[in-house]
C-alpha cells in the first residue's frame, strides 16, 4: 500500500491504495465519494466518467497511483456552493434526463466536459460526445434536451419522447 | 486483478531501466491493458507508466513530416494534428469515445497491434516510422501478425514519425459495440504512390491492398479499383460478419476513402 494524495473537488485528500486500486475505488472506498458509479468496470459505461486535470475519463480504467497529484473533479463537485443544483444538473431534472439514475453521474461529467469544450453543441454533436455513457432507462433522448438546454439554447421545440 | 508494484518513471532511460526487469509491463494510457488486466488476461509483477515522461508527449513537425510522441493521447492528437495531417487527426478522433481518448495513447495502441485498431491502419498507410529507445523501424518491417510486433521484450516505442501525404483519408466501419473497425481502410496518395492499409478485416491483422495500390497510382479515382476484387480467404469470420461481407466492405471502404480524399 502506498498513500496516494491528490485534490479532489478542490480538497487536498490522501488515502492508502495498492497498485492494482482504480481511481474509481480510491474515491468510492478510499474517500468515500460514491457518487461515481461502476456500471460495467469494462471502460464501456461510463457511469464512472469523472473529470482529471479537466479531461473526462473512465475512473474504471486508470489506475489511483497513475493520476497522483491530479486534480479530480466527481459529481460531488458539480452543484454549486451553495449547495443547489448546477445548470447542468437543472436541466437533467427539468428535462426528465434521468429515471434510475445510475448512469447519471456520467453522464452529468461527461457533458460537462462537452460544454466546457463546445459551450453551444449541436444535438448531433451531444449525441456524438456521449457515445461512450450508455443508460437504460431513458433512451437519450431527455438526457440530449437536458444538455441541449443547459447550454442555454431553445428546446421547447424538441417533443418529449 | 493481481495486484502489481506501480512506477512512474520521468524518463526514457528510467522506463527502459524499470523494463528490463523479470515481470515488467509498460502501461500507457491503459485503455486496453487495465481491462485485460481484470480479466486476468495480464498478470504483470511491475508496471512502469510511460506517461509522465515529457519527450514522448505532443505533436509538432519535423524532419521526415509530423512527430508525434508515442505517450499522446487520442485527443490531443486529433487536436493538433488536425492542420497537419487531417486524416489523422480524424482517424485519432474516431477511436472509442471521448474519454477513452483522453486516455488512450498512439503508442500504446501500436504496441498492443489490435488486429482491429484504427492507429496501424494510418502508420502502414503513411509508410510511417516507430521510433523506439533503441532504433527506428519502417511501418513495413513493424507489424507481425496479431498483436504481434517488431519490438523487443522492454523495448519503448517514444515516437512515430508520419510522413504528409498529398491526399489522404481514413473510413471506417464501426462495430457499434466496441467502436473498434469491422473494417477500416486508410488511403494515403504521395508523390511516389498510393498507399492503401487495411485494418479489422484479415486474420493476420492489418495489411496492405496491393492491387488496390497500384491501381490508384495509375489512376487516384474511386472507379479505380472497380475491376478489383479483395481475396476473402485470410478475412476475418466472426458473428458481426463473414469472409466475403469484410472482403466486400474492404472495397467498398476503400472506394469511400479514396473519394474522401478527394473532396
Amino acid at each position: 500500500m502506498t498513500k496516494v494524495s491528490m485534490t479532489v473537488n478542490g480538497r487536498a485528500v490522501s488515502a492508502e491504495a495498492e497498485g492494482r486500486t482504480l481511481l474509481v475505488n480510491y474515491l468510492r472506498e478510499g474517500l468515500g465519494l460514491t457518487g461515481t458509479h461502476v456500471g460495467c468496470d469494462t471502460s464501456q459505461c461510463g457511469a464512472c466518467v469523472v473529470h482529471v486535470d479537466g479531461q473526462a475519463v473512465k475512473s474504471c480504467t486508470v489506475f489511483a497511483q497513475d493520476v497522483a497529484g491530479a486534480d479530480v473533479r466527481t459529481i460531488e463537485g458539480m452543484a454549486n456552493a451553495d449547495g443547489s443544483l448546477s445548470t447542468l444538473q437543472q436541466a437533467f431534472q427539468d428535462h426528465h434526463g434521468l429515471q434510475c439514475g445510475y448512469c447519471t453521474p456520467g453522464m452529468v461529467m461527461s457533458s460537462a466536459a462537452l460544454l466546457a469544450e463546445n459551450p453551444k453543441p449541436t444535438e448531433a454533436e451531444v449525441r456524438y460526445h456521449l457515445e461512450g455513457n450508455i443508460c437504460r432507462c431513458t433512451g437519450y433522448h431527455n438526457i440530449v434536451k437536458a444538455v441541449l438546454a443547459a447550454s442555454g439554447q431553445d428546446v421547447t421545440k424538441i417533443a418529449a419522447e | 486483478m493481481h495486484n502489481f508494484d506501480f512506477v512512474k518513471p520521468s524518463t526514457i532511460a528510467d522506463a527502459a531501466q524499470a523494463l528490463s526487469h523479470e515481470g515488467a509491463q509498460a502501461l500507457s494510457g491503459g485503455q486496453t491493458l487495465i481491462p485485460t488486466m481484470k480479466q486476468r488476461l495480464a498478470a504483470p509483477a511491475t508496471l512502469v507508466s510511460l506517461t509522465a515522461i515529457p519527450e514522448m508527449q505532443g505533436v509538432c513537425l519535423g524532419d521526415g513530416g509530423l512527430h508525434i510522441g508515442a505517450a499522446t493521447p487520442h485527443a490531443v492528437v486529433a487536436r493538433e494534428a488536425k492542420a497537419h495531417y487531417p486524416a489523422l487527426a480524424a482517424l485519432a478522433g474516431g477511436i472509442g469515445d471521448p474519454a477513452v481518448r483522453n486516455r488512450g495513447t498512439i503508442g500504446g495502441s501500436l504496441a498492443n497491434n489490435d488486429p482491429a485498431a484504427c492507429y496501424p491502419s494510418a502508420v502502414l498507410a503513411s509508410g510511417a516510422t516507430v521510433v523506439t529507445n533503441t532504433r527506428k523501424i519502417a511501418a513495413d518491417d513493424y507489424f507481425q501478425g496479431l498483436f504481434s510486433t517488431a519490438l523487443h521484450d522492454g523495448e519503448i516505442i517514444t515516437s512515430i514519425v508520419f510522413p504528409i501525404p498529398e491526399k489522404a483519408a481514413y473510413v471506417k466501419f464501426d462495430q457499434p459495440a466496441s467502436r473498434f473497425a469491422l473494417t477500416g481502410v486508410f488511403v494515403a496518395k504521395y508523390a511516389g504512390g498510393v498507399r492503401v492499409a487495411v485494418t479489422g478485416a484479415s486474420q493476420d491483422g492489418v495489411f496492405r491492398w496491393k492491387d488496390a495500390e497500384a491501381a490508384l497510382s495509375a489512376d487516384f479515382s474511386p472507379a479505380a479499383i472497380k475491376g478489383l476484387a479483395m481475396e476473402s480467404g485470410t478475412m476475418i469470420h466472426d458473428l458481426h460478419g463473414t469472409q466475403a461481407y469484410r472482403a466486400n466492405l474492404v472495397k467498398v471502404l476503400t472506394g469511400r476513402a479514396v473519394a474522401a480524399a478527394l473532396a
